[in-house]
């Protein structure tokens, strides 16, 4: 190895520009020494580190690891600015490789990037752009810590924080150049600082001020800003605590819409309009959508159309308004509306009694324009053959009338159409046999009955001698009303989603992570008639799940049509995709899905201590617990259900931010190795210190057939399970109830049941962990309960009461302690379980 | 970055970089079509739009379009001062450089660009390092017209 550096920097140049893998194998020992070598000159370690960085994308395991780890993070400390831009690099690559190994070098950017950011423009002379002090490091900086949840060491984390305030109060200075490269240096940095902030998604505050500042932006005469603006608040559009501030500035975003002369940045005021849209401003945003439709360009006018019937389904308070929106959208952009919106438009409608009627009169009157686009025809010809009748009272929809309008359009379809409108007429025949001849005719013509498309013709001919031979009977039961459709989630969205994958996932609304959701008034989409797209979280956090479910719906809409009343079987939706046999990609969607089921079923046990915690085709994990005074044991039994073996098992029990202090744990060692239909166990330790909101988390990871499978589960550890059951009698409880009344120390909640009001509630009370007293309260219906938490070196006596309304199908539940935040805590956790 | 491009107002390709390996073909075709997009876009435009799962950031100087790949999460802002950094080592170095200094002297932007960038990351952002390091591997070229790209 050459001595002259000229000529070292010049084997990496060329080492880094051609990058195969034979020179990965060559000089992976070589380089890595050379970037860290103390004799190394500045200019070779920076091409020492991206000549590394090239070889390690093309052979990852040409890091070195063990010492050399702290030594490539301690780059970050070096005096030359080059060198830490180059080694920046390097390490956000290994960082995503492995994040783990590399986390030590969070506090060292963070202090790297203080430096800086603090720094005038003067001190750092050769590395200032602009007046821009360091752009390029600053930006890698912020970009290597996205990598990363918000530092856990309070010390780091407040400096980090004071590092992006800085950046925002920069922002507000006035420009020391009017140069646009200061400006875009400095913007560089401030966006990036905000991706950051939005990563981190812990802040309320440096939210908000990052809102008010993309606000800012949203106005400025750049258009590169404008465009950048929009991006990024649709991102923060998706953050509980700034939600709220990103709807302020709707006005603006339709004023984009408007009169933006880019359609790549109309594009993104639609997804943000789409991002910032909840329950309230729903009906504005996709009106505004809806007229924007008129005009917008075809580029967009797919997704725009697949967007506005996602959100008039997500977010309708009234059907009828869904229903409108709906048509209007075949009305506006027809040609692409796509089969899977349309189809949904049907389900709906069959499922929802109450807005049939308005569906039949709407697309009744909507058939009437001259013109209309044939998906149109569609749904108004399936709307009319299944709820024709209920609009049919009516002169000026007689059913010779409906009839007439419907054949008037026959013609100009094509042929799933009129195979679509043959199955309505013999629909017809059966809601109104005073048309009966006239339809016959219309079967009998030689246009159907010798048609050249073997689909008509025999659709034709089936119907023709279906209403001629069969009794009155027969036909009501072969042509009855279409039986609601099974509950699914919206194909639409995954759709979407395939579609471009930047939409932010709008099912995570801020609402979700809000304790107080129950208590806001709820849309249709949540209540508890059957459902769209809310009840269907779980597949609609898993889009490559439920893509399979498309075919099924065709089956569907269509099948029942042809064949007559049968009701087909629907394909069961795909959610289970962790199937042994899925590739790797696949598994993600799956994951999610069980994720999701996962969070329901850890629900259910607050009241209870044993059961199947969690369950895919090859794993089970199953949870025995004993609670006594403030500690706990829990079994958690993994049980391979596949005849391989599982290797590289691993589980790791951990405490989120803020349960650290509350809660002690101590997991027991585990095999490392499952084999085929075993099962181990592993206990797990608690101890409470004193209550918490939340519950521990369990990471499973291991190996099977080769592909790596991670689980993220909650281990249904919560505050309650530490309580004591206590008895007293009535004259006690209610002197203790007095004497717990300060306003603290009381929460209360009114709710709607969920489940059933009977006799198996006192069960599911009881399992909660308080003792039932039987006969103390004078009313009978109601139930109390008495018991005392155990914390370390502190116990909470709590009392409950729960007043069940029969007729209203309400509770209302009271919790009481002698520690204030206690009675909250418990009163949350019960809430769901009725 | 995944690869930078530089063209001519007329779509005529001046100078291609790639980061990561692809195909003759497929090479051709994306500049084909990327030059086609580029050049469809009105001067008041913004420079950033979406291109398959990459955001290309380009801009123009004088009669050349300077055209770079990055990933759909890097710093756009960022990546125009990059171009902006390239054609100012460009400048000082062949001085008041014009779209013909690059077409006789493509090897020596190429250099310049090495410097630059090395994999497609940022090497060295400060200026006076990079442009002294060419300055005496050979004569200086004034050439074209006068008219710079600055």
């Amino acid at each position: 190895m050459s001595r002259n550096p000229v000529h070292v920097n010049l084997a990496m140049q060329c080492i880094a520009n051609i990058g195969s893998k034979d020179m990965a194998e060559a000089f992976g020992q070589e380089i890595p020494r050379l970037l860290v070598s103390a004799d190394a000159i500045d200019v070779v370690k920076q091409s020492a580190a991206l000549c590394l960085l090239r070889l390690f994308r093309t052979s990852p395991e040409v890091i070195p690891s063990g010492e050399w780890t702290s030594r490539i993070i301690h780059l970050l400390n070096d005096q030359h600015m080059g060198v830490v831009t180059a080694a920046v690099s390097l390490i956000e690559a290994l960082v995503r490789h492995s994040s783990e190994e590399y986390r030590g070098c969070v506090s060292l950017a963070v202090s790297r990037l203080s430096r800086i950011v603090t720094s005038s423009y003067q001190d750092l002379q050769d590395y200032t752009y602009y007046f821009v002090p360091a752009p390029w490091l600053s930006v890698k900086l912020l970009r290597l810590l996205q990598n990363y949840p918000p530092p856990d060491d309070p010390g780091v984390r407040g400096r980090l924080n004071e590092c992006l305030e800085t950046i925002l109060n920069k922002a507000q200075e006035p420009p020391k150049s009017k140069k646009v490269q200061h400006s875009n240096a400095k913007n560089a940095v401030l966006m990036e600082a905000i991706s950051l902030i939005i990563h981190s998604d812990s802040e309320p505050q440096l939210l908000v001020r990052a809102c008010n500042q993309l606000g800012q932006f949203l106005t400025h005469r750049e258009t590169n800003l404008r465009y950048l603006a929009l991006e990024s608040m649709c991102l923060l559009a998706t953050s509980e605590f700034s939600h709220e501030a990103v709807k302020k500035h709707q006005e603006t975003v339709i004023n984009a819409l408007k009169t933006e002369r880019d359609v790549s940045v109309r594009q993104r005021a639609v997804d943000l309009l789409y991002a910032m849209c909840d329950r309230t401003n729903a009906e504005t945003i996709v009106q505004e959508m809806l007229n924007y439709l008129e005009s917008a360009d075809y580029s967009i006018r797919e997704e725009m159309v697949l967007k506005v019937a996602i959100l008039a389904e997500k977010y309708a308070m009234d059907y009828t308004w869904y229903v409108d929106v709906i048509l209007n959208l075949i009305r506006i952009a027809g040609d692409y509306v796509s089969e899977e919106v349309w189809y949904r438009v049907i389900q709906i409608v069959v499922n929802r009694e109450d807005v049939q009627g308005y569906a039949a009169k709407t697309v009744f009157e909507a058939l009437q324009a001259p013109a209309c686009h044939e998906n149109m025809v569609k749904v108004g010809g399936y709307i009319l053959g299944e709820f024709g009748n209920l609009i049919a009272g009516d002169a000026r929809s007689a059913p010779a009338v409906q009839f007439k309008l419907l054949h008037s359009k026959y013609h100009l379809c094509s042929a799933p159409t009129r195979a679509l409108l043959l199955s309505t007429y013999v629909k017809y025949i059966n809601l109104f046999p005073e048309i009966k001849s006239q339809i016959q005719d219309v079967l009998h013509s030689d246009n159907n009955l010798r048609s050249a498309d073997a689909e008509l013709q025999q659709r034709a001919s089936e119907y023709l001698s279906l209403s001629v031979h069969a009794t009155t009977d027969v036909l009501a039961t072969v042509l009855e009303e279409m039986p609601p459709f099974p509950e699914r989630e919206s194909s639409i969205l995954a759709i979407l989603k395939k579609k471009s994958g930047r939409i932010p996932d709008i099912s995570k609304t801020p609402r979700a992570a809000n304790p107080h959701a129950s208590e806001r008034p709820q849309g249709l989409g949540t209540s508890d008639t059957p459902t769209l797209l809310s009840t269907a979280g779980a597949a609609v956090q898993a889009p490559a799940a439920a893509a399979p479910t498309n075919t099924g719906l065709l089956v569907d809409v269509l099948g029942d049509l042809g064949g007559g009343g049968t009701s087909t079987a629907a394909a069961p939706p795909a959610t289970n995709g962790a199937h042994p046999a899925s590739p790797a990609g696949g598994d993600y969607g799956a994951a999610a899905a069980a994720v999701h089921d996962q969070q329901a079923a850890v629900k259910k046990f607050i009241c209870k201590n044993n059961g199947v915690l969690f369950e895919n085709d090859i794993l089970q994990i199953g949870i025995k617990s004993e609670y006594r005074l403030n500690l706990g044991r829990v079994g958690i039994f993994f049980g391979n259900k596949t005849p391989m073996a599982l290797t590289g098992f691993s589980t790791s029990v951990t405490l989120p931010d803020g349960l650290t202090n509350r809660l002690t744990v101590q997991a027991k060692p585990v095999d490392d190795n499952i084999d085929g239909g075993a099962q181990v166990q592993q206990t797990v330790n608690f101890e409470l210190i004193e209550e918490y909101v939340g519950m521990p988390d369990l990471s499973v990871s291991f190996m099977y057939s080769g592909v790596q499978q991670k689980l993220h589960l909650k281990l249904p550890v919560t505050p309650n399970k530490f309580i004591e059951p206590t008895e007293m009698n009535s004259e006690a409880f209610f002197a203790r109830w007095k004497n717990l009344s300060g306003p603290a120390q009381e929460a209360q909640k009114i709710f709607k049941a969920k489940l059933p009001m009977d006799a198996s509630l006192g069960g599911r009370l009881a399992g909660f962990g308080m003792q039932l007293l039987e006969g103390v309260d004078p009313n009978p219906e109601n139930f109390v309960c008495a018991g005392i938490l155990h914390g370390r070196g502190v116990q909470v006596g709590s009392l409950l009461r729960l007043e069940p309304n029969k007729q209203a199908q309400m509770y209302r539940l009271t919790i009481r302690s002698s520690k204030e935040k206690t009675s909250q805590v418990l009163c949350d956790l019960l809430v769901d379980q009725f | 970055m995944h690869f930078m491009l530089l063209f001519s107002r007329q779509g005529k390709l001046r100078l291609q970089k790639w980061y990561c390996a692809y195909p003759e073909k497929q090479k051709k075709k994306t500049t084909r079509e990327l030059i086609a997009t580029v050049l469809s876009r009105k001067a008041k435009m913004c420079s950033f739009l979406e291109w398959k799962d990459l955001k290309i950031v380009y801009k123009r100087y004088a009669s050349l379009y300077f055209c770079c790949a990055i990933d759909s999460d890097d710093n756009e802002l960022l990546t125009l001062e990059i171009i902006h950094r390239y054609v100012e080592l460009l400048d000082k170095y062949f001085g008041s450089v014009c779209e013909l200094d690059i077409i006789f002297n493509f090897e020596k932007a190429f250099f310049m660009l090495d410097e630059l960038l090395l994999g497609g990351e940022i090497q060295e952002t400060e200026q006076e390092e990079r442009a002294e390091g060419h300055h005496g591997a050979g004569p200086a070229p004034g050439g074209g017209d006068a008219s710079g790209l600055l």
